[in-house]
């Protein structure tokens, strides 16, 4: 196949699964930012939010001093920040019109009809200011639909082939690197059992975060006891059962790129770098984590994810000239 | 509904039905008006259904739009097809050896069949490519034959599209729709099949790949992306040709062979279905500034390791300048009549002829020479005393750059509306493919039609409409 329609397909995954991400760690700080302080607000909610979307610095930058008006708006619907909600369904389908033939009927309606809906949303959010509330919620709530409608039909209309592989790698890729980054925005409240736990102070700071994965079922189901930090890092990073958690990313991430190899009758880079990944997250414990350091292991683990997709794009999407005509002409499709 | 001054397609001007219209008429005259409404309603169901299938969308930020679609077929009976189709065959084959000789030889100039100046000075003729040989010497692959009638008998030839003809997809759209739409009509006729295109697509371009490309060529379509207003027809097609459609930076030459980047590396290309024009094909060879094309693409094409369809520089031969000689070179290469007319054409370069169409701008249509899509011509009978005397100080200032022709009499066809039956003007882009194996037409086409009353402009950017064409059986008597 091309590497563009790869490359798109790979992209169109993982900006409908950063829309999914966004919509949730909204949600979140809503519920956190109206906490009185002696339950835990720690009244820069919209701050760590930003930073978890990775969107602090141009915030700064382009809107100045934080207040939740205006992050929503920034993070939501703001044309100028290329990673806000509306851009990221704006890319996404930009990614699947240009691949409207490798995307089956149910995708592309989706996808399409999902674009179409989030102009309105839109037109009626047409200004930072004042945040209808109960117009925002439906629009969280959308977006999270939409994310699942496409998630849905990919997984039940695409043919088990290439085009599908690259299509999911693209959403596990993404999935890695958000999961990492709101731990990581939050690590300070993530302690060791060890600590001294400062009471239930944080308790709502632990839902919030198991809240932004659509977890905090899933946790009282595996641990069967009230939230303790610790297992709430545990649960994102190392539970197998957990579909967010960074160790379910990537086994599916390394079983796509064998899927690949395997089709395509070699291996490179990237499955090396993610079987090696797998491997540390198969046979390293919590107590080890929070020995290095959470914060350490979680930025550690971003740049590696980081370098995976680098590894990815070099080895099928994003083809250099020169270079990879060493050996490897194929005579025939 | 024949008015009498137009030639109608069903109904003669004793009020009676055609002979392969008898169908047509008793179903349009027997079928209830609300019956007429809901398939209307249905057609237009379809065709955005269709669109959002393959197109765009939303009000504001819609690059393309649906085009108004008619739900009383276009009927030609067999015998009609024929001699049009023998026509078309003719034609089509001069197109061809015209273009080899006027980049080999040029014996057709030599000969006095046409002025070297109008070849030579023509934009769309490319230097590069004399003394070159293309594979079977076919240039034109894809071509689309604009045919009028005026009456009974013949078929006018209006213009010729030897670039990069558009069309095809709702050639084969308006025939998906039209047998959901009206299962009734088709069981009463035998209609020819028009959904073997991409088929016979496919097999004249890999007729036409390069020797070394071995018995299983590789074929792409390249298109300059999706924000020209042809995409939704390139990716229709590349998906009904099972191809991968393709953009420039999907391309890349390396020792003048072209390859397509793709997930398990570079692979070869041996024949590219271009949708960009000359101008935009290579950077190197043509536009500096086109980033819609492959550089070195053009060195590959000259060194014979790929084939392009159509050939760089078929668009001298489309030309209006150019068209007004075809009968002339259809004798010449052939040395039998033309079997379609060329509407009868004043070229303005000529001193006599630029007097005559001064003399009679309100009854003539003035084209430029270069244009197309219904701009930039003039139509007399429907201008103002202003934009008359405006076309006058062009003409006079650049007398080689325009033609003139009668107003003609289209021919109209019934057309459904909420209002009721109302015949329309319509012309036919009939689809031919050139390949090693020769010339085909698929039996149909696109027949548009000028939606407005007594408008004469067919163009879908002037608000022009589409029917389906219908090539059916003879009549045989009586009503089923």
């Amino acid at each position: 196949m091309l590497s563009r329609t790869a490359d798109n397909l790979y992209w169109l995954s993982r900006y409908m699964e950063r829309a999914d991400f966004l919509a949730r760690i909204i949600d979140a700080a809503q519920r956190l930012a109206t906490l009185p302080t002696a339950y835990g607000g720690t009244g820069s909610e919209w701050e760590s939010t930003l930073n978890a979307a990775g969107a602090l610095d141009g915030y700064r930058e382009q809107i100045g001093a934080v207040n939740e008006t205006s992050a929503i708006y920034y993070l939501a619907f703001d044309p100028q920040n290329s990673s806000s909600i509306c851009n990221c369904l704006e890319y996404a389908r930009t990614n699947a019109r240009a691949v409207r033939t490798a995307l089956t009927i149910e995708m592309w309606q989706s996808i399409n009809g999902a674009w179409l809906e989030m102009k309105r949303f839109q037109a009626a959010f047409g200004k930072p200011g004042t945040i209808d509330r109960l117009e925002l919620t439906r629009f969280l709530d959308f977006v999270r639909k939409a994310s699942l409608d496409f998630d849905g039909s990919a997984h039940r209309t695409m043919l088990r082939n290439d085009a599908h592989w690259f299509s999911r790698l693209g959403l596990y890729m993404e999935r890695a690197d958000t999961t990492a980054r709101i731990l990581d925005v939050k690590y300070n409240v993530l302690l060791p059992e060890t600590e001294q736990v400062g009471g239930s102070l944080d308790y709502f700071q632990w839902t919030a975060i198991l809240r932004a994965v659509s977890a905090l079922t899933a946790y009282n189901w595996v641990y069967k006891e009230t939230i303790k930090p610790w297992l709430v890092a545990d649960l994102l990073i190392l539970r197998p059962e957990m579909p967010r958690s960074l160790r379910s990313c990537y086994d599916d991430i390394a079983r796509l790129l064998d899927n690949i190899g395997r089709a395509y009758g070699g291996t490179g880079a990237s499955q090396n770098k993610a079987h090696e990944t797998l491997r540390q997250l198969e046979t390293i414990d919590i107590k080890q984590i929070f020995e290095t350091g959470l914060h350490e292991f979680l930025t550690e683990f971003i740049e590696s994810n980081d370098a995976l997709g680098a590894a990815i794009g070099a080895q099928y999407l994003i083809h250099v000239d020169e270079g990879l005509f060493q050996g490897q002409i194929q005579s025939q499709g | 509904m024949a008015n009498g001054r137009f030639f109608d397609e069903m109904t003669k001007p004793d009020g009676l039905p055609r002979d392969v219209y008898q169908r047509v008429a008793h179903w349009l005259a027997s079928a209830p008006p609300e019956l007429l409404a809901s398939r209307r309603s249905q057609a237009e169901l379809m065709f955005r259904r269709i669109g959002i299938t393959f197109a765009v969308y939303g009000d504001k930020d819609s690059t393309e739009r649906l085009i108004p679609f008619d739900i009383v077929p276009r009927v030609l009976g067999r015998s009609e097809w024929t001699r049009l189709e023998a026509g078309l065959i003719q034609r089509v084959k001069v197109l061809n050896m015209f273009l080899a000789d006027l980049y080999g030889k040029g014996e057709v100039i030599k000969a006095g069949i046409i002025p070297e100046d109008i070849v030579l000075n023509n934009e769309h003729f490319r230097p590069e490519m004399r003394g070159v040989k293309v594979p079977h010497d076919v240039y034109v692959h894809i071509s689309g034959i604009d045919i009028v009638r005026v009456d009974d008998h013949d078929f006018y030839v209006l213009e010729d599209n030897a670039r990069t003809p558009s069309g095809v997809s709702y050639m084969l759209e308006n025939r998906e729709v039209m047998m959901r739409l009206v299962p009734e009509l088709f069981a009463q006729h035998r209609v020819a099949p028009v959904e073997n295109y991409p088929d016979a697509l496919l097999s004249s371009l890999r007729s036409v790949a390069p020797k070394q490309a071995g018995s299983d060529p590789v074929c792409v379509l390249l298109t300059p992306g999706i924000f020209n207003s042809a995409y939704y027809e390139h990716s229709f097609l590349a998906d009904k040709l099972g191809v991968e459609l393709v953009e420039g930076r999907d391309l890349l030459v390396k020792d003048n062979v072209v390859y397509m980047r793709t997930t398990q590396g570079p692979q070869r290309v041996d024949v590219i279905y271009r949708r960009i024009d000359d101008d935009f094909l290579d950077p190197l060879a043509f536009r500096p500034d086109s980033a819609l094309g492959v550089p070195g693409l053009m060195s590959a094409y000259l060194a014979g390791n790929v084939t392009l369809a159509n050939a760089v520089g078929t668009g001298v031969a489309d030309d209006k300048a150019v068209y007004t000689y075809m009968p002339e070179i259809i004798k010449f290469y052939l040395d039998e009549e033309p079997l379609l007319k060329n509407v009868p054409t004043w070229r303005c370069r000529e001193p006599d002829s630029l007097k005559y169409v001064l003399d009679h701008l309100p009854e003539l249509v003035v084209k430029e020479v270069n244009g197309s899509g219904g701009y930039g011509m003039l139509v007399g009978p429907h201008a103002t005393r202003e934009q008359i005397a405006e076309f006058a100080t062009k003409l006079k200032n650049d007398p080689d750059g325009f033609i003139a022709q009668p107003t003609l009499n289209l021919s109209t066809c019934p057309a459904s509306f909420e209002s009721g039956i109302g015949a329309r003007h319509v012309d036919l882009r009939p689809f031919v493919l050139s390949g090693a194996d020769g010339v085909r037409v698929i039996p149909g086409g696109l027949t548009r039609v000028a939606m407005k009353e007594g408008s004469l402009v067919v163009n879908s950017s002037q608000g022009g409409g589409t029917k389906d064409t219908w090539v059916i059986e003879d009549f045989q008597g009586g009503l089923v």
